[in-house]
This record gives structure tokens, sequence and C-alpha cells, in this order.
């Protein structure tokens, strides 16, 4: 971390994007997390995904749970409200949250110990309703913030800082999230930004319960010889089957489908992605294809990256609702309470 | 010998002892409510246990002319249709009471009592040569126990007829049968059964327009009516039936015309945890939102109400309490949560309570907490019981003033913001503790701030610093005196004569307190009643103790929880106050203060004064 505070001043040459914000207004606060920890790449990658997808900050809603990742809105999208509430709950949170207000968009940050652990509950309920979030789960396997100890994503055998090796079986979130139901499953790597920002534009276009694994080194607790969530670990051993183009919308490019390489997504939102794929075998779309190839890579030492899955007609939690477009947060009494006159007549059909 | 027979008209206490599951709550139900149908008050209580089929069940009718809806105690009329129970329930009916069964089978004399009359009738049998269908001869046993009974009651049949009419109203094929079945039953008691026994119903006008419904069904419609839209619950007895509630009336009144889209969203959480979580949320982004729940959900939930207090989020809950503690006594009634809502969460917290008293109540302070929450951006509590909760209950007709609007509580607009109106989400500008609060997404560039359980400064800047932390306590204390100006006021009704003596009660302790103190004063011990319906507690409550030599507390658990909280709280001395403590998961009864009471003055050595006349 740094003790210099940043310059309020922008330099009058820097890009604005179609919302008239340059990327410095999707900045947040100092980081206090240490020097080089991944979670500050993923706050980039989010910064710059909002600039690019032309988001006005303030339209964002940020939640969290407690950890060094749940820290980490506070760090970016200075100018959106945030909430960093309960270890392991921002799940809940953020459901209530997008019910008051469907027209927000909402990004929940959490870390392995705050959704593999203690909110893995929570974390398997808002994927199974399909919220409509991006759920982005910064993966170091390691507790940071109470000082190194073990966490559930920890692999089996990986050692800690102190030499300790880990027994327990590993808890896969990627799998978790696709068997659970979520419409939209990635995973990726803090320091891989060119795959990172695509993913989470993509994540937050899509309609539906979108979640992003992503491998965060902790380089205080979890950066050396024997983890395998350290840098050097992560980059030997990732399989990238595909790399992601995002365009806004459906007329930027020609949608023809190529050969196997390339494949175009179009989203609910008219956004289309599109896929590279460097496992031409690799089939995003199909659900059960997609747990049984991370299961065999992740039996072969591989850690399988790029967009898993995704349902590009997913629905959410408001549309199983069926509830009015108007948010909840601007109804009033006028709309809500059904008045004196259908009281008197409920009170007549009590006696 | 001839056997002692209670004799009373329109005063009576009538049990039916049932197997759960065998389709006998709605006919009981029935009779419940064709003696409201001819003006007779009634007070009826489900008294189950923790299952679905087969273990034993009771509803317990109290038929009382004057009113006194509280829970008696003693029953004058077994219906006895449970083989399980017979035993207990024999012994439960009053001497010259009376004992109504099924003598399909014949009993050997040692299985009954000497000192009451026992009316037999053949209800298998009848049931046998009348149905093929085994399910129909279950379910219509029911209704030929309810036609004998309107026979040895001397009861209108028309008025049980025409309830049948409207439950099946446009249902043919249920009606006649059910019509059958009630006839059936009259005519064998009229020609069989020596008709009327000394018990009677008589026609009176003593319901007026009084409305019979169960408190967690008026508390769901004051949900609607105050405008709540989201809710999020985990299935728990006895509050289930509230979120349920909730979704029938939503469907009836909260569905968009001319989308046919919801105003409402109802979501069954994973756990306490969640839903508690979910209405935070959806509090915190300005939506009304409310979750019921019973004791062990409000143990889950402490962790989100401390953040609510502190991070200053309106949340609504309402808590149908039960016996606790642990699993308790699920389906048995207490106010046993009194203290673990008054300070739920670790760390220094106090929390809004409200005590309702009936389904009117329970309506009114349900639409009011959100009112509350909103106000006071804090979790608010209503605190109702089972007994209360799930029962159907004689009370006022719901009101509803139609000039009414909701209170939104202090919330800056895009408008406000953008004039340069000073923003900071713990700054009381106002002196009444409460800060302003914007919700997400309101302008662009002013009045976002990060919500946190961390301490803050003023303007939600994480601090640790003491001086900060000290500032927004005092503050929280500071707004929890504003709520005493906010929450409803106790209600006091004053003994007919000057008394030394005052009780304080709440919530569903009400109606056997009315009665108990009719009873007092009958023996001339008078008593002044303060009804407390919320906490925090304002200044009239300690007056009324000071006022008095020696104050009652009457409440429904083993602690003496409430007067904890007045002596906590209010500043009371403890030795002014005398508990009386009702905690065996059975409604209180008049009897039970009555005895307590007298008991009590008698040892203080209260001379009655002369007994007046009666009026």
């Amino acid at each position: 971390m740094t003790y210099l505070t940043k310059p309020t001043l922008h330099h009058p040459t820097l890009q604005k994007n179609k919302v008239g914000y340059t990327r410095r207004d999707y900045e947040g606060k100092i980081s206090t997390l240490c020097a080089g920890c991944g979670h500050d790449s993923i706050s980039a990658s989010i910064i710059q995904a909002c600039w690019e997808l032309d988001i006005q900050p303030h339209r964002v809603a940020k939640l969290s749970g407690i950890g060094c990742s749940s820290k980490t809105p506070d760090y970016f999208l200075g100018s959106s409200h945030g909430f960093n509430s309960v270890h392991g709950r921002m799940p809940s949170v953020l459901t209530g949250a997008n019910l008051a207000n469907r027209e927000l968009i909402y990004l929940g940050v959490s870390g392995d110990g705050d959704s593999a652990s203690i909110g893995i509950g929570q974390f398997a309920h808002i994927m199974r309703r399909g919220v409509n979030l991006t759920y982005i789960l910064e993966n170091n396997g390691v507790y940071g913030l109470t000082k190194g100890q073990f966490s559930a994503t920890a692999d089996a055998g990986s050692k800690s800082k102190r030499g300790v090796v880990n027994r327990d079986a590993p808890v896969d979130t990627v799998s978790l999230a696709l068997q659970l139901g979520a419409t939209y499953v990635a995973r990726s790597f803090s320091g891989d930004k060119k795959q990172l920002v695509p993913l989470i534009k993509g994540a937050i276009a899509h309609e539906g319960a979108a979640f992003i694994d992503i491998v965060s080194p902790c380089v205080a607790f979890n950066n050396h010889e024997g983890s395998t969530k350290s840098y050097d670990y992560v980059r030997e051993h990732n399989e990238s089957v595909n790399r992601l183009d995002f365009w806004p919308t459906r007329d930027a490019i020609n949608v023809d489908y190529q050969d196997g390489a390339v494949i175009d997504v179009p989203q609910h939102d008219g956004s289309i992605l599109r896929l590279r794929k460097t496992h031409p075998e690799y089939d995003p779309l199909d659900r059960v294809k997609a747990l049984n190839y991370i299961a065999e890579h992740q039996a072969k030492g591989e850690l399988v990256t790029g967009l898993l899955y995704i349902h590009p007609d997913a629905e959410d939690l408001h549309a199983h609702l069926n509830t009015v477009d108007t948010p909840f947060n601007q109804l009033g009494a006028k709309e809500l309470c059904p008045g004196a006159g259908v009281l008197e007549k409920l009170n007549a059909a009590l006696r | 010998m001839s056997i002692k027979r209670i004799e009373a008209v329109n005063d009576f206490v009538i049990k039916f002892a049932n197997v759960n599951g065998s389709g006998s709550a709605s006919a009981n139900e029935l009779f419940a409510r064709s003696i409201l149908r001819m003006g007779v008050p009634v007070s009826p209580r489900n008294i189950f246990p923790s299952n679905i089929q087969g273990l034993p069940t009771w509803y317990e009718v109290r038929v009382t002319e004057k009113g006194w809806l509280g829970r008696r105690g003693g029953v004058d009329l077994m219906v006895a249709m449970n083989p399980q129970t017979w035993n207990q329930d024999l012994a439960e009916i009053e001497p010259g009471g009376y004992l109504f069964y099924d003598n399909t089978r014949p009993l050997p004399q040692s299985r009954f009592r000497d000192d009451i009359n026992v009316i037999g009738m053949p209800l298998t049998d009848i049931c046998n040569a009348t149905y093929d269908d085994s399910r129909q001869r279950q379910l219509f046993k029911n209704i030929i126990y309810v036609g004998a009974l309107c026979a040895l009651l001397d009861m209108d049949a028309g008025a049980i007829a025409e309830l049948i009419g409207e439950q099946y109203k446009g249902k043919e094929k249920l009606l006649k049968p059910n019509l059958n079945a009630l006839q059936m039953g009259r005519d064998y008691a009229l020609a069989h059964l020596k008709c009327p026994i000394g018990l009677r119903v008589k026609k009176a006008d003593a319901v007026g327009n009084k409305i019979f419904m169960e408190g967690n069904s008026a508390t769901a419609l004051g949900a609607v009516y105050g405008g709540a839209t989201v809710c999020a619950w985990y299935p728990i007895t006895p509050s289930s039936s509230v979120a349920e509630a909730f979704e029938r009336y939503c469907k009836r009144l909260r569905v968009d015309q001319d989308s046919g889209k919801n105003k409402f969203a109802i979501v069954q959480a994973e756990d306490e945890l969640a839903s508690i979580g979910i209405v935070t949320g959806a509090g915190w982004n300005g939506a009304r939102a409310f979750t019921a729940t019973s004791g062990p959900g409000i143990s889950l939930m402490t962790e989100f109400i401390g953040l609510a207090y502190f991070a200053e989020i309106p949340v609504t809950i309402v808590d149908v309490q039960r016996g606790g503690p642990s699993t308790g006594m699920p389906t048995r009634t207490q106010q046993a949560d009194i203290l673990s809502t008054a300070y739920a969460s670790h760390g220094d917290t106090k929390h809004v309570l409200l005590f309702p008293e009936d389904p009117k109540e329970c309506f009114e302070f349900t639409a009011q907490a959100l009112d509350l929450a909103d106000r006071l951006q804090t979790p608010v509590f209503v605190m109702t019981d089972l007994d209360i909760g799930m029962n159907t209950r004689l009370c006022d007709p719901l009101e509803w003033d139609d000039a009414k609007t909701y209170d939104r509580g202090k919330v800056m607009s895009a408008e406000e913001l953008q004039a340069g109106k000073d923003f900071g989400r713990y700054l009381d500008v106002d002196g009444d503790g409460i800060p302003y609060r914007t919700y997400p997404g309101t302008h662009p560039t002013r009045g976002a701030y990060f919500t946190r359980g961390t301490t803050k400064d003023r303007y939600a800047r994480y601090s640790e610093a003491g001086p900060d932390y000290v500032d927004n306590m005092q503050r929280l204390l500071k707004k929890f005196e504003t709520a005493k100006t906010l929450v409803p006021k106790p209600l006091l009704t004053p003994a007919q004569h000057p008394a030394r003596f005052g009780v304080i009660y709440f919530g569903s302790t009400s109606p056997a307190m009315a009665e108990a103190l009719d009873a007092l004063a009958a023996k001339g011990i008078y008593v002044n009643a303060l009804r407390v319906r919320a906490f925090p507690f304002q200044d009239e409550i300690a007056d009324f103790v000071s006022a008095h030599s020696k104050v009652f507390v009457v409440e429904q658990n083993r602690d003496a929880q409430l007067k904890v909280l007045l002596v906590n709280e209010a500043h009371i001395n403890p030795a002014s106050l005398i508990s009386v403590l009702h905690y065996d998961g059975t409604p209180i009864t008049a009897r039970f203060i009555v005895k307590e009471i007298a008991a009590v003055a008698a040892a203080l050595n209260v001379r009655p004064l002369k007994k007046h006349k009666a009026a």
C-alpha cells in the first residue's frame, strides 16, 4: 500500500468514454492491500471493464463480505454506493438490494474464505436463484487478513508459508457454480488482464447469475514454492480454453460462424461475446460437458481458464418472480396500499 | 346418586380432543364460527403438536357472552375423539361437566369418572353405515359431531348451515354431503340423546361488528398496507403463516392490473441468516422489507441485526414467539424473546420493539413498524406470539386512513444533492440523532458512501479513532431517545377506586388481564393497569410505577424479561416490582393472574375495600 494521496486533478487529455467519463472517474480510494496483491489487479480490471462498457459509475452497487477481497470495493468506483456487509453474507444482501432496485448493476466481490467456507451456503443459493449480478471471487487459497490460514479452496498437498501441508480436499467454486445453475461461469487469473477484462464485461452484460473465479495470488502468505495459488504456479498450469472479445451491440460485428475456432454468443442485452477458442473441442454452451472437461483437466493438475459456460438466454430472479418493471424503491403508497375501501371488504369477509 | 350438572348459558368451555391430520380442524372452526353467528363471542385456541399426522391435537372454544377472550382454564364439555389422550382429557373436565364420546365400542365403567355427565353417540357406526369410503367416514364424522353438538347445546342449526353454504359456495358436490352430515348428527342427537344439556348457546348481540381473524394474517395484511415489497423468510412455526398470508394477500392486492406483474417479491431463503440478509439489502436500497420468524430464527439473525443497527438500515422483523430456549416448545406460546430482541447482537445495541395485543394491533403495528424502521433507520421488531398469531381471534375491525402516506424518513434526493446540501451519512443535522441517507444510484457524483459494519466517522469514512466511535455511539443513543416519542404509548386502565397496586402487562396477556382486573375488582382488590406497547419505554411507565406501592409485572416467560428490561432501561427500583410469571406454554389465564395477585395482596395484608354494589 502507499500513503500518497491520489491527485484529484485529471489530465485534460485523458480519453473520455461515451458517457463522458475518463478511466480515472472509475477509481476509488487508495488500496490498503499489500503491494503486488492480485486483488488490486482485479480492481484495475473492474475499472477498465466499467469504463469500456460506458457504465455511469453511480449506477453500480458494489457489495462484499469480509476479508481482504471484500475491502476492495472501496478501491474502485468511488462514486458508487458500496456495502461491506457481514462475513460470507454478501449474496443475501445483494439479493435484497437487487430486488429493491432492478435498474442498478450489481457487483458482488468476495474471497475464498468468504464464499467457500463461511458463506458457501449463500454462494450456492444466489447461484441457484439466478440473481442478476457479477460475482467476483478473488481466490488466493488463504486467509490473508488473519495472517495465512488455509482456506477451503487450498489444494490438497499445497504447502503454507510456514510449511504446513493442507490435507483437506479443495472446494472448486467453478464446478459448484455450474452445478448450482449459474448461467455465466468463468475462471481467470488476476495477472492476466487481457483475459480478465472481457470476461468481466461479459459478466456485467449477462442478465443472470454470472460468476468469475479469479485466482489471485496473496503476496504475503501464498506466493511461495509449494503453493498452488502463486503467480508462478498459475502461470505454469493455466490452460486457457478460449479468449473473449466483447462487443456492446449486435451491429458491431458480422455474425457468421467461422471454423471451429470462433463462436459468437449474442446476449439478452444485445451485446456479443466472441470466443476465440484455444481448445477447439471445448464447448462453453454445454453445462455437462463443461463440468467434465474441468474435472478431467483438474485431475491432470491443469487450471482451466476462460469462459467456461454461458447460457445466453438466462432468466434472472426478477423474471422468476414476475416483478414489475419499476424499481420497488420507487413505489409509494399510491401503488402499494390497497386502501380503506378494500380493507372494509376484507373486514366484512372476516365476520 | 345424582350427578351435578353444570348449568351455563353462553359462558362455558368446550374442548375437542382430536388426532392431528384427521380433518377435525375445519369442523371445529365451523362450530366456533356458528356460535359467533349467533351473536355470542367465542375465543378458540389450537393446542397442537409439532407433527403433521397422528399425534394428539386439541381445539378449545371458550364461549363467552361477556367477551372474555383469554383462555379460561378448565373444561365444561369435552368432545373426546382421541383414544390416545382419553385419560388426560377426562381428567380435565370440571366436576358436573360433560363428556361427549364415540360409544361405538363399549368401554368399561372404570374408564369413566362418576362426577361427570357422559353422553355417548355411536359416531363410527353411523359413519360406517352411511359412507363407503374411509376418508369420507373420517371427515364426515367431524361434521356429524358438530351436528350433534348443535342439538345438545341448543344451537341455531340455521347458522351452521349458512356457514357451510358460504364455505362451499359454488361447490355443490361438497355442499350437499356436508349439510346432510350435519343434519344426520343433529337428528340422531335429538332422537336419542337428552337435548339440550346444561350448557346452552342462546342468541345474543354481543359480537357487534367485530372480525374474527388470525394474528399472523393480520400481520401480513399490515405488511401489505404498510408498503412492504420484499419479504424474505425461512419456514418456522409459529411464524410461517405470516409469509404465506403475505403471499396470499399480495396475489389479490398487489398485482399490477395492466401488466399482470407483481409489486412484491417473496423469497423463501435458505435459512434465517439469508432472510435477514435479503431484508437488510433491500432496506439499504430503499425498498420496504420484512421477515417473519420465531426465537430460533432471531438467534441466527443477531449478527445481521447488529449490522443493521450499526450501519443504520431499516429492517422490520416479526417475531412470533414460541417456547424457548433452543427448539423448546415449537407449538406452544411464550413471551420469552424480549431480552434476546431488545439487545440482539454483540456489542452495545438496543432495538425498538412493538407489542401488539391482538390481530388488530398486529395489523397496525406491522404497518407502523415499516414507517418506524424508515424513520429511525434501524431494526424494528413486531413481537407477537403463537397465541395471537396462530389462533383466530375476535377483535375490532381493521382500520386504515387513506390520507396516510408512508414516512420514508430522511432520504436525501438528487435535487438536494445537486443543490449542494451537505451530506454526511452519519451526521446528526437535526439534533434527533437521525442522519440522512441516500439510495444507491441517486446522483452521479454526490451522496455515494460506503456502508460498513466497522466504525466510521460522520461522513461514513472508515475510522477506528476513539472519539469517532464514541460520537457515533452517543448519537445512536440519542436516536433511541427519539424513538420514544414515535412508538405506541402505553395504555392505562384505571381501577374504579384509588389503588395502591399497579400491574404492567403486554401483548397476548391482554385479554386474560382484562378479565382478571374484573375478577379482582369483584374481590375488592383494585389495581391500576398499564399495558406497555413498545420499547424504548416512555417516561409514563416509570411514573406509573412510582405512583404505586407495588407493581405487578405479568409476563409469559420464566425470567421476568420485561421486568429486567424495565429495571435496566427505565431505572425502576426492582423492589417495587413483583413478577407474575406464566410459562408452561399454554396461554396465561385470568384465573392464574387473579390467584397470584390475590395471594400477594393477602400477604401484603391488604384489606379489600368494602365490596361495592354491583353495577
